[in-house]
């Protein structure tokens, strides 16, 4: 057992609203777990508590064992985490290079060495590492994402919905990508609106409902199970 | 009044002093009070960034005057000069305020707020350029002077400046009435919903242009309304006179004093500010002489630092807007 | 011809200074996302400062290479830049700070700035009177170009001058870690922050280089025309039109639109009266903004 990252009891939300209540979770090295929910259940929002980009009303969060609970997200990058927003996760007017050394900001050696690396895990950006990262198409965009996350070789990635708008050869081009970075030894929780997809890529998932976790086990057995099958799962099967 | 002549002859005349500066004050607040009731309703009311009030001060200012004011004489050159009855003159002067800032809105009220706001203190500049430059229009630079006084025929002397202050006050009382029951009608609910988030409004199916339209409208008949009663008060008038200092940002920092979206707020941060504005200068005997000279750049250094402080420490101004949003529209 | 040749030098000229006048506007509104109303009477303030130093410190110096003042304006060019940098980042950390953490909006910030332009032009007034003053007396001689087209030696130095600028500018930006952690910050200020950048470092560096080209420009306006304090916000309709022009945060969209309102404005004084000249950026701006809010060349750096 090697938990990267644990949140105990964490309550937060906006202003003086609170939207997720009493959360914990935890995530493994090379693990990927998967929390999904209905919209408005708070998934967004847990991210954003986790990487310090809201206030925390309650419990903690621990990442490597220390508490990272009020730092910004600047510090919790330096600490080895990175986070990848649903939309707007690149910088459309910067260069594919430049999107990177941006990626690698806190970096201070070995730039090109993690330049090449990523080049070698996104091809494609290779080919068009000095043009503008709005000319990018959807699938490409968050191949550029990711790999912008990755480097400061993070041992924690948090991905804000990786698939959405993505036709389905690029979802699964994106899960491939997501299990290929996990066997690098990088635990990666994301939230999904295509749950069983996400799900079937996974090693556990959450339920979140309400702003409370609901449910709680390993993929395979949120996926066998019926109830939340109907209750969560259904739902996107009939789309 | 009659005692203090019977009683002493100097306190009469600082009394009369202070009795006169005080009328030509409540004057002058009352026509303020006017311009911040009317800026209420574009930007407290409805979030309209308007930086050029006095674009609609000076529109009003000058329309009375024009439709007044007799023929231009030597060395004059203006416009019509039709000599007609002043409330004719002040209709006229919010007829065309109101025609002005359709033209304006137009173009420019669907543009985000900070454009908005760009657009319209550029509109006040061209407005003075086109006031200073155009020849045969509105006298240029050397104004217009001679503009009747209101009721100027029938009254005259001593008694005249309590004739003004009764009708100006009198013309507040009726534009804050009428604006407080607009604005607490549900086309005021409206714009309210705009002013808090538009896209929403929209959704429920609101032409919220059209409504912006409607309050931006109504407030530059309003400001045209002020302008015209300043320009009788003055009985003279010109370009420089109508600086953004003065006619845009003196107005603003009344409804921000005030705290915007109460009409209570604009009314009351029209007083705190002309008290202010207009009694510093009275400061100036009790300042040593190397700061007595520099007592407008003071005055104007004052109410830079009091906006700034209010937007930092009281946002919401002395009288802050009661919340009223429904959600249902 | 010719007299619309000379028109389109001097809109080069008077494009230099609105040019680098719009990059630094641009800069700060690309980043913190409000319109800056103070920024003209920034530029005022750097004219004064500059006066300061040369005439009433006495630091000019005799004149050097033909043009009209000495080597005391570069000392004064390179303190004012100074100067301006520190006071640029000490308005943002006093009052546009808090109104940014309060969430503010955009609007409240435009007014307070407006309320910072208000305080220096009293403040400039109160010390050196409302009265036009010049860096150097008397008439300074212009040189032909071609023919009857004249130019200043000091017109010269303007447009060099706004050419280093600019290569030093492309240099910061597109070469230096801090100029792409700052069209980073412009292009996705949330991203930026996730990526490990902080924010308020980069607000601060993007206030102090907003503020040196402020200075730049405030004392090429000043050496062009006068030591004048409403010069610089006559100037800010002009700009903002500069910037809207070339797209919010594009530094060389601003520069371009510089160019593009200072000579159409120039040229249309051989058709039109000289008072209607101010119209001139006004129309161009309501164009813009009706038919491509974005700029021409986008809101990208």
């Amino acid at each position: 057992m090697n938990k990267i990252l644990e949140t105990m009891n964490l309550t937060s939300g906006y202003g003086d609203i609170t939207i997720i209540d009493n959360i914990s979770i935890y995530l493994e090295s090379s693990e990927i777990v998967t929390i999904i929910g209905p919209n408005g259940a708070g998934k967004s929002t847990l991210l954003k508590a986790i990487f310090g980009m809201l206030p925390i009303f309650n419990g903690d969060v621990k990442f490597k064992e220390n508490s990272i609970a009020g730092r910004n997200p600047s510090e919790i990058v330096s600490l080895g985490a990175s986070f990848v927003p649903q939309t707007e996760n690149i910088f459309p007017s910067l260069s594919i290079t430049e999107n990177l050394e941006i990626g690698g900001y806190q970096r201070s050696d070995n730039f090109q060495e993690q330049l090449d690396k990523m080049f070698q895990l996104f091809p494609e950006l290779a080919k068009k590492s000095n043009e503008k990262a709005s000319n990018l198409s959807g699938g490409q965009r968050q191949s550029l994402a990711l790999a912008r996350a990755l480097m400061l070789d993070p041992v924690m990635l948090l991905l804000d919905e990786p698939s959405a708008a993505l036709s389905p050869v690029m979802r699964q081009f994106i899960f491939e990508k997501i299990k290929e970075i996990a066997a690098l030894g990088v635990g990666i929780l994301m939230i999904e609106q295509n749950a069983e997809e996400a799900l079937r890529q996974s090693d556990r998932g959450y339920v979140l409902a309400g702003g409370k976790i609901a449910f709680h086990d390993t993929a395979q057995a949120i996926l066998a199970n019926p109830e939340v099958g109907q209750l969560f799962l259904g739902i996107q099967k009939e789309k | 009044m009659d005692f203090l002549i019977i009683e002493n002859s100097y306190l009469l005349l600082t009394a009369t002093g202070v009795m006169n500066w005080f009328v030509g004050f409540l004057t002058t607040f009352a026509i303020f009070a006017i311009m911040a009731l009317a800026l209420n309703i574009q930007w407290g009311f409805t979030g309209i960034f308007n930086f050029g009030v006095v674009s609609f001060f000076m529109v009003g200012a000058y329309t009375s005057a024009l439709f007044t004011i007799g023929p231009p004489g030597e060395y004059e050159n203006y416009i019509m000069g039709f000599e007609l009855p002043i409330l004719f003159g002040w209709f006229a002067a919010m007829i065309t305020s109101g025609i002005v800032a359709l033209l304006i809105g137009l173009p420019t009220l669907r543009l985000q707020r900070d454009f908005l706001a760009i657009a319209t203190i550029g509109i006040a500049a061209i407005l003075r350029a086109v006031a200073l430059s155009t020849e045969g229009f509105v006298n240029r630079a050397r104004g217009m002077n001679g503009i009747p006084r209101i009721l100027g025929d029938v009254v005259s002397g001593p008694d005249y400046k309590w004739v003004l202050l009764a009708i100006t006050l009198t013309t507040l009382v009726i534009v804050y009435l009428l604006v407080e029951k607009i604005t607490a009608s549900p086309w005021g609910r409206v714009l309210r919903s705009i002013r808090e988030n538009e896209e929403t409004t929209k959704s429920v199916g609101k032409d919220t242009v059209n409504y912006r339209m409607q309050a931006f409208v109504l407030g530059a008949m309003i400001m045209g309304l002020g302008g015209a009663i300043w320009a009788h008060r003055m009985t003279s008038i010109d370009p420089e006179a109508f600086n953004d200092l003065f006619g845009t940002f003196l107005i603003w920092t009344m409804v921000m004093v005030g705290g915007n979206g109460s009409n209570k707020g604009a009314v009351m941060g029209a007083f705190l500010c002309c008290t202010f504005w207009f009694g510093f200068p009275l400061i100036q005997e009790s300042l040593p002489d190397i700061l007595g000279n520099k007592v407008f750049q003071l005055r104007e250094i004052s109410i830079g630092v009091l906006i700034i402080l209010f937007l930092l420490y009281k946002p919401n101004g002395v009288i802050p807007e009661k919340p009223k949003i429904s959600r249902h529209l | 011809m010719e007299e619309i040749l000379q028109l389109v030098v001097f809109g080069i000229v008077i494009g230099s200074i609105i040019g680098l006048g719009s990059m630094g506007l641009t800069l700060s509104y690309g980043i913190t996302k409000f319109a800056n109303f103070a920024h003209g009477d920034i530029m005022s303030l750097a004219m004064y400062i500059a006066y300061f130093i040369v005439v009433d410190l006495g630091l000019m110096g005799p004149t050097v290479f033909s043009l009209s003042f000495g080597w005391g304006m570069f000392l004064a060019i390179a303190v004012t830049i100074i100067l301006l940098a520190i006071f640029s980042i000490a308005i943002d950390k006093l009052i546009y700070k808090k109104l940014r953490r309060d969430k503010s909006n955009i609007v409240t910030m435009a007014i307070a700035s407006l309320g910072v332009g208000i305080i220096i032009r009293a403040v400039v007034t109160m010390f050196w009177g409302p009265f036009a003053r010049n860096f150097v007396p008397g008439i300074h001689e212009a040189v032909p170009i071609t023919g009857n087209i004249l130019i200043k030696p000091d017109q010269i130095f303007i447009i060099a001058l706004t050419i280093v600028v600019t290569i030093v500018m492309y240099y910061l930006l597109y070469h230096t870690k801090l100029g792409k952690a700052m069209r980073a910050t412009a292009d996705n200020p949330d991203l930026a922050a996730v990526s490990g950048i902080n924010i308020n470092n980069i607000l601060a560096y993007t206030w102090a280089i907003t503020g040196a080209l402020t200075a730049v420009a405030g004392i090429m306006l000043g050496i062009q025309a006068q030591v004048y304090i409403n010069l610089g916000f006559n100037l800010l309709l002009p700009m903002f039109a500069a910037v809207i022009l070339g797209g919010i945060g594009n530094p060389w969209g601003a520069l371009i639109g510089g160019f593009v309102v200072a000579i159409s404005s120039e040229v249309s004084t051989a058709w039109i009266a000289t008072g209607y000249k101010p119209a001139v950026p006004f129309v161009i701006l309501i164009i813009m903004l009706i038919v491509r809010p974005r700029g021409i060349f986008g809101s990208n750096i």
